[in-house]
């Protein structure tokens, strides 16, 4: 087939515009961020400052609490992901391959627990918390995203699971291997690119949360980071470059995460397994 | 290696029954091919002596030793896949050796033991790729020589070679014929189709809607099909059926067609006069005679380059011809056969051979 040059120009043209819709936010957080204060409101609308500082970003790791949220947010959105990515993976399993009697039931009761607005949920988990000791804390958040994220990630593992044929589990079996060998040893290393699917939406779900973080943590000491970005407004002012600099700082343990995960994302591993 | 007996096997699925009693006793040694269109149960057995699926009701013994109730890694068989079923993320040694390491096997062991596999099916410089690397015969040949590293008291093979194209499906019929005859494994081996069955067993169980049709010799299913089933299943092309009423004057018996042809048959005394009956004829044994009792219409004619498949019909019943006559290639509008009585089966009105 020729390809029509119109059509192809057409055609990154849209793709260019996409890319500009979607990454010009995070460009203008840069931009702000680097932005020194008495610049800001005086130079209008420009692409970029005609000075740029780094003073924000040396303020937030110095002076201001945000190396503690930080430091929060990783140990939440981290044990979270792993929690979640271990039970989903075990979850995910028994309903991709067993038969058993409740499954109907607990398919439909984890797909109900999706349908409802958070904001609904924020009260009673409140209530359940507070007497275990749990809120204010983070093991108490951990607890509440763990739930959440749960039976979605479960959902995504099971499909993983569903494209790994049986076969492969059941020749495990007769050379010898019991059914959770098989899984350990054959199924799992062939779900990675689930597992990283799993891990990576888990964790930014957990990174990026607010409502409950807010709901549910008062001091400083166990705020995760969307919930600190928050001390950056005073009642009179908005520090936006502080806050910028620190929006800046809270995607790098993201973008590290996915980095780290990608060449799972993108491997086809079960390529040669069954058929010629 | 070992015997294995099954006693009255059952199976089903919910309210649906997939087997409807099984027995059959399978010698030390032997190969036996389970033979039989889709959804006859035969890879339902298969995985119930393998242990991958439960045992409704019934008995499955392997050398004597009840398994029913034993998990596929303690009944000792090695089972040969559709798919393969390699694990993508092993080398081809790997693969080979994963049954023998979990069962602990001393390493040296564990290198011989698939050292040898590998020289016998010529695997040797295949050793480190993974499979992906591989083409579809060379993934065969690794799911065999899984299987036969560890010596297990029977081999089973599902449906082996139907992911495989013709030649090379030849190729490896042939060499797992001669593996047998190097190993003299127990070996099950499951197809639907009947030139693999023909070729391979020692026995055939040909299987229909979950029931056993007849248990025998390549050569026993072949010249004393037990029933209609059979004697359509195997063969190639199928035989011939005429079904027709079943009349005896005299010493003379004859069948009469619906369309009021009638053809001479042998006197048989299982069949009651005036009952229905059925007629086979294998085409390769339809004696073409420009004297012959039949004329015949020819409608079409298939060169197969070894021999010609004519496709005729008697009074618009049609049949079918195997002959290596080249002169039949261009035939005209009839001919006049044959349909030698020694050659004749017949069936009665229940389907089943009447001697």
């Amino acid at each position: 087939m020729r390809s029509k040059p119109f059509l192809t120009v057409a055609h990154r043209l849209a793709i260019l515009a996409y890319i500009v819709v979607a990454l010009f936010p995070l460009f203008w957080l840069l931009k702000v961020s680097v932005t020194p204060n008495d610049l800001l409101y005086s130079e209008g609308v420009r692409m970029w400052p005609s000075r740029a500082t780094f003073e924000h970003y040396t303020f937030v790791i110095a002076h201001s609490a945000f190396p503690t949220f930080f430091k929060n947010s990783l140990i939440v959105a981290g044990s979270t992901a792993v929690a979640v990515t271990i039970l989903a993976s075990l979850a995910g399993y028994a309903l991709s391959r067993f038969r058993f009697r409740a499954k109907y039931w607990i398919v439909a009761l984890m797909l109900v627990t999706q349908m409802f607005p958070l904001v609904m949920l924020v009260a009673p988990i409140f209530k359940m918390l507070s007497p275990l000791g749990l809120t204010n804390s983070l093991t108490g958040l951990v607890i509440v995203y763990t739930a959440f994220n749960v039976p979605f990630a479960t959902f995504l593992m099971q499909s993983f699971f569903d494209g790994i044929p049986r076969d492969l589990e059941e020749a495990a079996m007769i050379d010898g291997a019991t059914q959770f060998v098989a899984f350990r040893q054959i199924i799992l290393p062939l779900t990675l690119p689930g597992i990283a699917a799993t891990l990576g939406f888990v964790f930014t779900a957990a990174w990026s949360e607010l409502l409950f973080a807010l709901m549910l943590i008062s001091g400083n000491d166990a705020a995760t980071f969307p919930v600190g970005l928050l001390t950056f407004v005073s009642k009179f002012s908005v520090d936006f470059g502080q806050m910028m600099a620190a929006g800046i700082l809270a995607l790098i343990p993201a973008c590290l995460f996915f980095l780290l995960i990608q060449r799972y994302l993108v491997q086809g591993l079960t390529a040669g397994a069954v058929k010629g | 290696m070992a015997s294995i007996d099954i006693q009255d096997i059952r199976k089903s699925f919910g309210t649906f029954s997939v087997l409807h009693g099984v027995d059959l006793t399978i010698r030390d040694g032997e190969f036996i091919v389970l033979v039989g269109p889709s959804g006859c149960g035969k890879s339902t057995l298969l995985r119930m002596i393998a242990g991958l699926e439960d045992v409704t009701s019934g008995d499955i013994r392997i050398d004597g030793r009840r398994v029913n109730d034993l998990a596929p890694k303690d009944r000792d068989i090695a089972m040969v896949f559709q798919s393969y079923a390699l694990y993508p993320h092993m080398s081809v040694a790997d693969n080979m050796s994963y049954s023998l390491k979990l069962r602990r096997t001393a390493k040296e062991k564990i290198a011989s033991a698939v050292g040898g596999a590998a020289a016998k099916l010529g695997l040797d410089p295949l050793l480190e790729r993974r499979p992906r690397a591989l083409s579809g015969g060379q993934r065969q040949r690794v799911a065999m020589g899984r299987a036969i590293v560890r010596q297990p008291k029977a081999f089973l093979f599902d449906e082996p070679l139907s992911n495989l194209d013709a030649r090379l499906r030849e190729q490896m019929r042939a060499e797992i014929k001669k593996l047998h005859g190097d190993l003299h494994a127990t070996s099950i081996y499951v197809t639907h189709d009947q030139i693999e069955a023909m070729t391979l067993a020692d026995r055939i169980v040909a299987m229909h809607a979950g029931v056993v049709q007849q248990v025998g010799t390549p050569l026993d299913l072949y010249d004393r099909p037990a029933n209609l089933f059979v004697a359509g299943f195997i063969g190639s092309p199928g035989m011939n059926f005429f079904e027709g009423c079943y009349l005896v004057s005299g010493d003379q018996a004859e069948l009469r067609l619906a369309n009021g042809v009638t053809l001479p048959v042998p006197q048989r005394a299982g069949i009651e006069p005036g009952a229905t009956a059925t007629l086979g004829i294998r085409p390769e044994h339809v004696v073409l005679d420009a004297h012959g009792a039949l004329e015949a219409k020819v409608d079409l004619i298939e060169p197969t380059g070894f021999g010609i498949i004519m496709h005729v019909s008697i009074h618009d019943v049609p049949m079918k011809i195997f002959t290596l006559d080249r002169a039949m290639l261009d035939p005209g509008p009839a001919v006049r056969v044959d349909l030698p009585q020694e050659r004749l089966h017949l069936f009665g009105t229940q389907g089943q051979r009447v001697e």
